[in-house]
C-alpha cells in the first residue's frame, strides 16, 4: 500500500472539517475525490502536503510505511508527495528554473541521490517542457508571476513532470481552465501515469475525469467518504447531483 | 545635547589638537573655527529634527573618538579585504579616513579625468576649493555637516571634463582597520561630471569587525548638462562602525543619475541623499536595499527636490530587518514652483524577520507646481506563509526557502545594475549576508 489514511479527523481554525476519512491508494492507481463545496476536498490535500493551520486531531496517514503526519512539508516532497495547488502562488524575483532546480536537488539530496548540475538539469527541463506543450520562455520568468490562470496550472503539471513524485495530488487543477487548457493539463497528467505512480485527483466537476479517467471515484461529503465506485460513479453524479449521494447513503453519512 | 557630553568634548579636543591639512590658510582656519562654534552651539541632531526622528544619538553622545588615525598611512590592509571588482580597475582607496596612494590605482585614467585627494589639493592649490570649504552655517546644516566642516582632513576631488566617457568603473573604497582607539574621520568630497560626460562610480565600504570608528562623509556631486552618472554603493562597513553620509547631488538640464545602493554592514549607518533636480528633464533613478541583523541601525533619507520642468525621479527601496535591528526609510518628494510636468515616485517595501525588529517608513509628497505626477507607497510586512509553504511543498527546506525569498526581495537593488559582473558580485554579497538571517 502506498497511501493509507485511517479515520482522519482534521480541524481548520477550530472547526472540524475532516470527520473520519479513510482511503487506501496503491501504486499505479488514479483516485478521484469529488464532492460539493465545503466537503473537505482541499483540506484533505493540504493536510497530506503538511500546510500549517491544519490540525489533525485523530487518525493516521501512512505513506510508503512512514508516518506522513510527523514529516515536514519538504520531507514529504522528498519522500515523493506532490501537491498541485488550487491557487499557485506568485513569487516575484525567484526565477522559475532556479526554483525548480533548487527543489529537485534538495529532494535528491534528502534521498541520498546525486544532485544534477546545470547542464543535466537544463536537458531535463527542456524535454519536459516540450512534453507539456509549454513555451520555454516560461523558464526564464519569475515563478508564476504574471502567469494567466491556465499558465499557472500548466506550470504545476510541469513542475510535477520534473519532480517525478510517487503520489501526485491535484487540487482542483481544472478550476478556471477553458477546454483547451483543460485538455493540455490532462494530457500532461496522463503522460505521467505509470505503474509506480499514483494520483489523487480532487475536483468538483466530472468534466476533468473525461480526460483523466480514474480507477476509483470517491464522494466526499461532510468530512468523510460516503460513496466509492469506478469512473461510472462520476457520470452518475454529473447526472443526479451531489444531493443524490446524500439521499442514497443517509445511514452511513450520519453514522 | 550639551557641550559637556563625552562625544562633544572629544570633538572639541580633536579640533584643538589636530593639525589639519591647510591649517596655514587664514580663510580655512576661520571657516573651521566658525563651524566648530556652530557645532558646539547646535550640538548633535536630536529626534525633534524631522530628518533624525527615528535615529537616536543618545548612545553615540556618550562615546569618545580620537582625532583621526595618525598612523593611517602605514596601516596594513589585507588585500583579501579589498572588494574584488576594485582589484583590477581604477580605484581610490581611503584607509581610516586618509587617502592611500599606495593602495590606490589611478594611473591609467583616461584623458579628462582628474582625481585628487582633498589633503593633496589643499596642499597644492587650495583656492579652487574655497567655495566648498569656506561656508557659513545655514538651515541645511546639522551637527555632523558642521563637524565635518570643522574637522575635514581628507576626501576626494573628482572631475570629469565635458564629453569624456569613462568606460571603466572608478572604485572608491573606504577601509576601516583597528587602530587602538575608536577614531572619527571627516571626509569632504566633490564630484563634477562635465557636460555630456559619462562616469560610473562604485563606492565600497569595508572594515574589520573590531574597528569601531566613526566616518562622517559630506559630498557635493554635480551632474552637468546631458551628463550621466552611474553610482553604485556597496556598503559592508565593519560590524562596529558608525557611518554617516550626506550627499548633495545637483542635476542640470537632461542630466541623469542612476543610483544602486546595497547597505549591508555597520552598526549605525545613515545616508542622507539630497537630490536637486534643477535642470529641465533631469532624471534621478534610485534602487536600494538594506539587510540588518543583530542590533544594526540603518537610516536612509532620500530627499528629492524637483525644480526643473519635466524632471523625473523614481525610487524603489526595500528593507529587511532581523533580530533587534532597526531600519528607517524616509522618502520625500518636493516639487517646487516652476517644476511643471515633474514626475516623481517613491516606493518602499520592508520585511521584518523577527518580532523584535522594527522599520519605520515615511513617504512624503509636497507639490507646488502644475501638471505633476507623483506617487508614493510604503509597506512593512513579514514573509508570506503561503509562499513559504509553496516552496517547502516542492522540497525546499524552510531555511533555504526563507533565504530565497529574502534574496529575491532585496534583488530590487540590483535591477538594471551594470556591468553584469558587478551585479553578480553584489548578488553574491547579498547571498553571503543572508545565512545570518535566523531560520
Amino acid at each position: 500500500m502506498m497511501l493509507q489514511i485511517e479515520n482522519l479527523h482534521a480541524r481548520v481554525a477550530g472547526k472540524e472539517i475532516l470527520k473520519g476519512l479513510s482511503l487506501e491508494v496503491k501504486p499505479g492507481e488514479v483516485h478521484a475525490i469529488m464532492g460539493p463545496n465545503g466537503a473537505g476536498k482541499s483540506t484533505l490535500g493540504n493536510v497530506l502536503a503538511g500546510r500549517s493551520g491544519y490540525e489533525v486531531t485523530q487518525g493516521s496517514v501512512m505513506f510508503d510505511g512512514s508516518n506522513l503526519l510527523e514529516m515536514d512539508p519538504e520531507a514529504r516532497a522528498a519522500a515523493g508527495l506532490f501537491l498541485a495547488f488550487q491557487y499557485p502562488v506568485e513569487i516575484p524575483g525567484v526565477n522559475n528554473t532556479y526554483f525548480l532546480r533548487a527543489a529537485l536537488n534538495a529532494q535528491r539530496k534528502t534521498r541520498g541521490e546525486a544532485e544534477l548540475d546545470s547542464v543535466q538539469f537544463l536537458k531535463l527541463v527542456r524535454e519536459r517542457i516540450k512534453e507539456m506543450g509549454m513555451t520555454p520562455d516560461l523558464l526564464n520568468r519569475a515563478v508564476n508571476e504574471g502567469f494567466s490562470g491556465g499558465e499557472k496550472k500548466r506550470n504545476e503539471v510541469f513542475q510535477m513532470a520534473v519532480l517525478e513524485p510517487r503520489l501526485a495530488i491535484l487540487d482542483e487543477t481544472d478550476s478556471g481552465l477553458d477546454i483547451d487548457a483543460l485538455k493540455q493539463v490532462a494530457a500532461g497528467v496522463n503522460a505521467l501515469r505509470s505503474p509506480e505512480r499514483a494520483f489523487l485527483v480532487i475536483t468538483h466537476y466530472q468534466r476533468l475525469l473525461d480526460y483523466i479517467v480514474p480507477d476509483f471515484v470517491h464522494v466526499l461529503a461532510d468530512g468523510r467518504i460516503v460513496e466509492s465506485g469506478d469512473a461510472q460513479l462520476a457520470r452518475e453524479l454529473e447526472a443526479h447531483g451531489y444531493a443524490w449521494v446524500r439521499e442514497r447513503t443517509p445511514a452511513e453519512a450520519h453514522a | 545635547m550639551t557641550a559637556s557630553l563625552p562625544f562633544m568634548q572629544s570633538m572639541q579636543e580633536a579640533a584643538a589638537q589636530w593639525r589639519l591639512p591647510g591649517s596655514g590658510l587664514g580663510w580655512l582656519h576661520a571657516a573651521r573655527a566658525e563651524a566648530l562654534q556652530a557645532f558646539v552651539a547646535r550640538g548633535l541632531p536630536d529626534q525633534r529634527n524631522e530628518l533624525w526622528k527615528y535615529t537616536s544619538l543618545r548612545v553615540l553622545a556618550q562615546k569618545t573618538y580620537a582625532a583621526g588615525d595618525p598612523q593611517a598611512s602605514s596601516r596594513a590592509v589585507d588585500s583579501a579585504r579589498l572588494p574584488a571588482p576594485a582589484l583590477h580597475e581604477p580605484c581610490a582607496v581611503f584607509v581610516n579616513g586618509a587617502f592611500s596612494a599606495s593602495l590606490s590605482r589611478l594611473d591609467d585614467l583616461p584623458q579628462g579625468v582628474t582625481v585628487q585627494s582633498l589633503a593633496a589639493a589643499l596642499h597644492e592649490a587650495p583656492e579652487p576649493l574655497r567655495f566648498l570649504l569656506d561656508k557659513h552655517a545655514d538651515d541645511e546644516d546639522d551637527g555632523f555637516t558642521l563637524l565635518n566642516r570643522a574637522l575635514t582632513a581628507d576626501g576626494l576631488i573628482l572631475k570629469i571634463a565635458p564629453g569624456v566617457d569613462v568606460r571603466e568603473p572608478l572604485h572608491i573604497v573606504h577601509v576601516g582597520v583597528a587602530a587602538g582607539a575608536a577614531a572619527a574621520f571627516h571626509l569632504r568630497s566633490l564630484v563634477e561630471v562635465g557636460e555630456a560626460a559619462r562616469l560610473r562610480i562604485v563606492e565600497h565600504h569595508v572594515g574589520e569587525a573590531q574597528a569601531g570608528h566613526l566616518t562622517n562623509i559630506v559630498r557635493d556631486i554635480g551632474v552637468h548638462e546631458n551628463a550621466h552618472l552611474d553610482w553604485t554603493i556597496i556598503q559592508r562597513a565593519g560590524a562596529d562602525a558608525t557611518l554617516l553620509r550626506r550627499s548633495k547631488v545637483r542635476l542640470h538640464d537632461n542630466a541623469a543619475l542612476d543610483l544602486h545602493a546595497l547597505e549591508l554592514g555597520g552598526k549605525l549607518v545613515r545616508h542622507e541623499i539630497r537630490a536637486e533636480l534643477t535642470g529641465v528633464r533631469s532624471r534621478f533613478e534610485s534602487r536600494g536595499a538594506f539587510v540588518l541583523h543583530g542590533r544594526q541601525h540603518a537610516d536612509m533619507e532620500v530627499l528629492v527636490t524637483h525644480r526643473g520642468r519635466d524632471s523625473v525621479s523614481n525610487a524603489v527601496w526595500h528593507g529587511v530587518a532581523d533580530d533587534r535591528a532597526r531600519g528607517v526609510v524616509h522618502g520625500r518628494i518636493l516639487v517646487q514652483p516652476g517644476a511643471d510636468g515633474a514626475d516623481g515616485s517613491f516606493y518602499n517595501k520592508n520585511l521584518l524577520l523577527s518580532p523584535d525588529a522594527e522599520i519605520d517608513t515615511r513617504p512624503a509628497l509636497e507639490i507646488y507646481a502644475d501638471e505633476v505626477k507623483a506617487n508614493h507607497g510604503a509597506t512593512v510586512g513579514q514573509l508570506d506563509d503561503n509562499v513559504l509553504f509553496y516552496l517547502r511543498s516542492r522540497g525546499i527546506p524552510l531555511d533555504v526557502a526563507r533565504h530565497m525569498l529574502v534574496h529575491a526581495f532585496c534583488s530590487v537593488a540590483l535591477d538594471g545594475m551594470e556591468p553584469a559582473p558587478l551585479r553578480e558580485h553584489c548578488a553574491a554579497l547579498l547571498a553571503e549576508q543572508l545565512p545570518e538571517v535566523s531560520a
